[in-house]
């Protein structure tokens, strides 16, 4: 045990370069797929938008953005944060060394920059999440497995007895993503030089392939991952323990069985056989509670600390993000029930919903991931400026709040208006109808990405102060030790 | 090894420390481990109604048996109605008074989702999509003509469509610039548009020569060759001189699809019935 502690106050050579480099590109990244979203939503609401030009109509920029966001944004904010935070909690640098790392990042971005350059040139599998053709997954595939690798490694020659909770997550957001990409992504290419492939599944069972993939996506991807972000980044920042370990063990556990087998939810009402509907169904309820967990565990953890919410918007921003995960995996469930989906599938709300998760929970708990990383990284006293995180926090928080309120609002309304029939039995509104009434709200859809974005370019401007050392001079507000004697609880028993 | 406590709520730590980032070991919220069984518990009734199995029935009818069963509830309801349509004349259906506000209901529902992306909301009309809201007709208006053309179309491939093509007089050199030019003053001058007049002069013996067959002496259209009236204010491609000289050089053609191969008859008819009282019904 003495040995062991020792070990680990040894300083060790953290390599931080490479969590450096993928902090920025996370921040290039989300500027990237924040402008382009709101670019789409704009276009949405004034078609002219798409200016007549193959390569800026909505049905190229629509995967552009989608996938800058999940896989650009998020992606390198997974290993910008589950990189440092494996190092950190192992107490051990990366395993495979520097040149191992700086592949995984180059190696990472040229993938994202090769399916970018796909999607505006119309190179398409024409999956959802997984257009890229053949040649760019099998490049991911290798990176990916060099990811596996390299975090695996590292928790292999850890230095502790243990394996903190947010590895699991992170370990099994990895492992499930190299499955879920390459059961997926089978396919056939018609040539060996040529981009065009074709999927080794047809007709209902490729729906059911893509929709695991889809799903699991949301499950491992967005949601896995950026729990093991929260599990690390929210008791550093809050300087408080983890609130309960069993806690975190059964919600695991659960949440990992379970949501391998909700995809189908994706399906209902279509060819896919009513007993796979069914289990996508009661899984996706069943799941309601192990994503509910998370919540409950990093709620709870601010127990005794509410307080630094006052002063700390950074902590602001990821209890905010707790906040929308909340909403959104209670949404989520409830969307899945067949009853509900038979108004909300194919409408707005599933927009909205997949919004609520992607800017509440995703994008704000990377935030602040990002915010505590940076002054850690450049070893700076604290950011450029703390207010600046605040108008930050209240000015994206208002815009999510627009784009999710406009989407539930046209996403019911256009169910509502497509199952709407006359007193003789015939539809009462044709689609084209339930467009135009939309468009006032799509142009609120829009200014909430304007809102977000603003945001996202303050940061960027934090950030890039902050590097460069500046210290904006500003006061702290600082809570009196006495203000929050009382916010105390009383020691248990 | 001794317990440790959290020193502000007192709670069990479990000893574990990485990076200076501990766990308490604080138990599962009661609530939530509650509200997890009932959804399991939920989850095991709701597969006894529609199972999770291939192959099993449940106590319920499947969704898709649901959807079949108010398929056929929402045509038993219509039946009666489109029983009477199906064997009635379009004009003892416009007559009817009783099936009046079904037909109405029937037709624009059908016209919302099948004919309003070209001739407009309402059919108001759009630039070489005609307006169906007036009493001006390219293949006529009566209830019968309407019918004809919706179901067999305009210059479709059924065997049956309206077909008519205008001559191509520039661009098969049947007529050079000028006298294009000319018989645009011309067809312009017949609707009291602003025109050269000496040009228009020049036009009129042109136009007798090569337009008047189909649109007639004075312009006024032939709907049983889809002529469109030339003296009055409605232009299917555009009322400019440039507009009109581009159509007398090399007109477009519109093509409306042969419906009846989408819609059965009856619907047809309540779609024509309906059409028909946009306002121009001869």
């Amino acid at each position: 045990m003495t040995e062991a502690t020792a070990a680990v106050n040894e300083p060790v050579a953290y390599n931080e370069d490479v969590i450096r480099k993928f902090a920025i590109a996370t921040m290039f990244w989300g500027v990237v797929a924040f402008a382009a979203g709101t670019y789409i939503a704009f276009q949405l609401a004034f078609p002219l938008l798409n200016l007549d030009w193959e390569f800026t109509s909505f049905g190229r920029l629509r995967p552009l953005h989608t996938s800058s966001a999940i896989f650009a944004f998020g992606g390198n904010a997974l290993m910008a944060s589950s990189l440092y935070c494996v190092q950190r909690t192992c107490g051990v640098t990366l395993f495979g060394g520097r040149p191992t790392a700086d592949f995984l990042f180059w190696g990472y971005q040229f993938f994202i920059v090769m399916a970018a350059w796909g999607y505006v040139n119309g190179v398409t599998q024409g999956k959802e999440y997984a257009e890229p053709e053949w040649m760019v997954d099998i490049w991911l595939t290798i990176v990916w497995v060099v990811y596996l690798v390299v975090f695996a490694g590292t928790i292999l020659k850890r230095k502790q007895p243990h394996i903190y909770v947010a590895n699991w997550f992170f370990l099994a957001f990895i492992l499930t993503v190299a499955v879920l990409h390459i059961v997926n992504n089978l396919s056939v290419p018609v040539t060996l030089t040529g981009m065009k492939s074709y999927g080794l599944y047809s007709g209902v069972q490729d729906a059911l392939t893509q929709w695991w993939y889809g799903h699991n996506a949301v499950g491992f991807f967005l949601t896995a991952g950026f729990l093991g972000i929260m599990y690390y980044f929210l008791p550093k920042q809050a300087g408080r323990p983890i609130y309960s370990y069993r806690l975190s063990i059964v919600h695991f556990w659960s949440l990992i069985f379970l949501y391998i087998w909700a995809g189908p939810h994706h399906l209902h009402y279509t060819a896919l056989p009513e007993w796979a509907q069914s289990l996508g169904m009661i899984f996706s309820i069943m799941l309601w509670m192990p994503s509910w967990g998370g919540m409950i565990n990093g709620l709870m953890t601010l127990k005794g600390a509410w307080w630094k919410l006052r002063t700390d918007p950074v902590l602001r921003m990821m209890v905010a993000a707790i906040g929308f995960y909340g909403m959104s995996t209670f949404e989520g469930p409830l969307m899945g029930i067949r009853a509900v989906n038979s108004l909300s599938h194919y409408t707005d709300w599933t927009i909205g919903h997949v919004h609520s998760g992607a800017l509440g929970w995703v994008a704000f708990i990377s935030f602040g991931a990002i915010y505590y990383l940076v002054p850690q990284l450049w070893k700076r006293e604290r950011l450029y400026s703390i207010q600046l995180v605040s108008w930050h926090f209240w000015i994206a928080t208002i815009g999510i709040l627009l784009y999710i309120i406009s989407m539930w609002v046209t996403g019911i309304m256009e169910g509502l208006m497509w199952r709407t029939y006359d007193a003789n039995g015939f539809l009462q509104y044709s689609f084209i109808e339930t467009v135009q009434e939309k468009h006032f709200l799509y142009v609120v859809r829009a200014m909430g990405g304007v809102c977000f974005l603003t945001g996202a370019l303050i940061m960027a401007y934090n950030l890039w102060r902050t590097i460069l050392g500046d210290l904006r001079d500003e006061k702290i507000a600082q809570e009196p030790p006495e203000a929050r004697a009382h916010l105390v609880a009383q020691p248990a028993e | 090894m001794a317990t440790e406590r959290d020193e502000l709520t007192g709670a069990e730590t479990t000893g574990h420390e990485w990076d200076g980032l501990k766990e308490l070991n604080n138990p599962l919220p009661r609530w939530w481990l509650y509200i997890l069984y009932a959804s399991i518990v939920a989850s095991v009734i709701y597969s006894f109604f529609v199972p999770p199995i291939p192959g099993v029935m449940g106590v319920f009818e499947t969704t898709r048996a649901v959807v079949r069963q108010d398929i056929e509830l929402a045509r038993d309801a219509q039946s009666a109605n489109l029983e009477r349509i199906r064997l009635a004349s379009l004009q003892e259906i416009r007559d009817d008074a009783s099936l009046r506000d079904f037909v109405y209901s029937g037709g624009s529902s059908v016209f919302a989702e099948n004919c309003a992306p070209c001739h407009g909301p309402g059919g108001a009309g759009v630039p070489g999509y005609p307006a169906l809201v007036d009493d001006v007709w390219l293949w006529g208006g009566t209830l019968g003509d309407i019918h004809d053309t919706i179901a067999y179309g305009v210059r479709s491939d059924d065997p049956d469509t309206r077909w008519s093509e205008m001559i191509a007089f520039g661009r098969d050199d049947v007529l050079n610039h000028s006298e294009i030019e000319d018989v645009s003053h011309y067809v312009l001058s017949l609707s009291d548009t602003d025109n050269d007049r000496e040009a228009a002069l020049r036009g009129e013996v042109i136009y007798a020569e090569n337009c008047a067959t189909c649109h007639g002496d004075a312009g006024e259209g032939d709907d049983l060759l889809g002529a469109p009236a030339l003296n009055d204010h409605l232009w299917l491609y555009g009322g400019t001189l440039d507009e009109v000289i581009s159509q007398v050089d090399n007109p477009k053609h519109g093509v409306m699809p042969a419906w009846h191969e989408r819609l059965d008859d009856t619907t047809i008819k309540m779609l024509s019935v309906y059409v028909h009282t946009l306002g121009g019904g001869q």
